[in-house]
């Protein structure tokens, strides 16, 4: 570059004024985030407890009232009040007469796409999963999503048996996948042509998560009657 | 020149003319992306509408504040901004529209649209032609969306803004939902826009023609 080209060329601004400028939109765009935060917080708090509500009932269908209880390997199973903080929790449902009728717990697994969360009630009379509702998904629309709207598909789960051994030490069946239309038995599901993966992964994970919790509810079964 | 047009010029050219997704075919991550039924589009579409008539209108009321060299920076900042205020919104307004958009929320930030409009337009001209220019982009953009969202829903699941349209024995076209639909229906709507500006342009020449005919 010659001389006189550099002479004619407009003067660089100050250092001054780059940081004036970034550090102003910068401060002008975290209070504005911020407030915004502050502002839709509660909402954003009171749209995802009354999802989890709504979930717990879908799954939960004679519950009318629920309580939150959290686990712990050594105490079991107890009530989270006020500010606990307790991992991982399970939902109990109790009806009308304030009877137990069984726990939403929450579950997730690796699907085609991406992790599916769900939710699925465990009824303690029928010793079976008597409903689902996926929170989370990213299947494909239109062909993995079937899981949450296909009715065939749903009706596996209005009694999915998952009984415990005589010993109590785990399922007596495990849940197990199946091709579509081949379900004879009450712990198998029936899977989805055209979304094979995602309804094997509902399977799978509902197995995972029952393997778990069933034999451990069924041990401290006494921990939530003495809620009553 | 952008100044010798008129107010109206400024909104209207967006919505047609200089339509970002079919003439300028800007923006295609979500336009193919987010697009498989009539309601996430239209809701992606409204979304970066309002990051660009934001960001359109700061950067056109900063842009002597702002020096060349730190703008690019400071545009992004200015954008990502609205955009983690739009993710805020639309999770207290509904979690089902949050959870179906999914991550493209936030992706929003790289839209190429928003970005060029800021360089190209707001960081040059005034506040209020930057606001018509946001506002008509951002419709034409939302309208685009719709255009492509509608016609998908319509043949890959019978439906439109999950209203049932046709009987039971109507066979969906499942592939126009999957991600080659989106490639497939864009297609279609860059045809018909072509197709239209050629005509356009065959008529002008034609008239032209005949003008300078009775002329000579």
């Amino acid at each position: 570059m010659s001389h006189s080209e550099l002479a004619s060329a407009p003067a660089p601004p100050s250092i001054w004024h780059m940081y004036r400028a970034m550090v102003g939109v910068g401060v002008f765009c975290g209070l504005l985030i911020v407030s915004v935060f502050q502002v839709t917080l509660p909402r954003i708090e009171r749209n995802k407890a009354e999802a989890l509500q709504k979930a717990i009932f879908h799954v939960l269908p004679n519950a009318s009232t629920s309580t939150t209880y959290y686990f712990d390997e050594e105490v079991g199973f107890k009530l989270l009040e006020g500010d606990d903080v307790g991992e991982p929790l399970v939902y109990a449902g109790y009806d009308d007469a304030q009877q137990l009728v069984g726990l939403a717990i929450e579950a997730q697994g690796m699907g085609y796409q991406d992790v599916i969360a769900l939710i699925y009630g465990y009824s303690f009379a029928e010793e079976a999963i008597i409903g689902i509702q996926v929170l989370e998904s990213k299947e494909t629309p239109g062909l993995g999503d079937k899981i949450e709207t296909d009715p065939d598909f749903l009706a596996n789960f209005e009694s999915l048996d998952v009984s415990v051994r005589g010993d109590g030490s785990a399922l007596a069946n495990p849940v197990v996948p199946v091709k579509n239309g081949e379900k004879t038995k009450p712990w198998e599901v029936d899977g989805i042509t055209g979304a094979t993966i995602s309804s094997v992964a509902i399977a799978n994970l509902l197995d995972r998560s029952a393997q778990y919790w069933v034999p451990r509810i069924r041990r401290k079964l006494s921990d939530f009657q003495g809620q009553e | 020149m952008a100044s010798s047009k008129s107010s109206t010029d400024e909104f209207i050219k967006g919505l047609w003319n200089e339509n970002p997704v079919f003439v300028q075919v800007l923006g295609m991550c979500p336009v193919l992306a987010v697009s498989n039924t009539a309601m996430n589009a239209l809701a992606m579409g409204l979304a970066t509408a309002f990051v660009l008539i934001m960001s359109n209108i700061v950067v056109s009321s900063l842009r002597s504040f702002i020096p060349k060299q730190v703008r690019i920076a400071t545009y992004i900042l200015i954008i990502a901004t609205f955009v983690t205020v739009v993710d805020y919104v639309i999770q207290a307004v509904s979690l089902d529209l949050y959870k179906a958009l999914g991550a493209f929320i936030s992706l929003i930030v790289v839209n190429c649209l928003i970005l060029g409009r800021a360089e190209a337009f707001a960081s040059k001209n005034t506040v209020v032609r930057s606001t018509l220019d946001g506002l008509g982009m951002g419709i034409g953009f939302a309208f685009a969306l719709f255009c492509l969202g509608a016609v998908r829903e319509i043949l890959g699941n019978g439906s439109l803004f999950g209203a049932p349209l046709f009987h039971d024995s109507f066979q969906k076209w499942v592939v126009m939902i999957l991600p080659s639909g989106g490639f497939f229906t864009l297609a279609g709507w860059l045809l018909l826009f072509n197709w239209l500006k050629q005509r356009k342009a065959k008529r002008e020449a034609a008239t032209t023609l005949g003008l300078r005919k009775e002329v000579a």
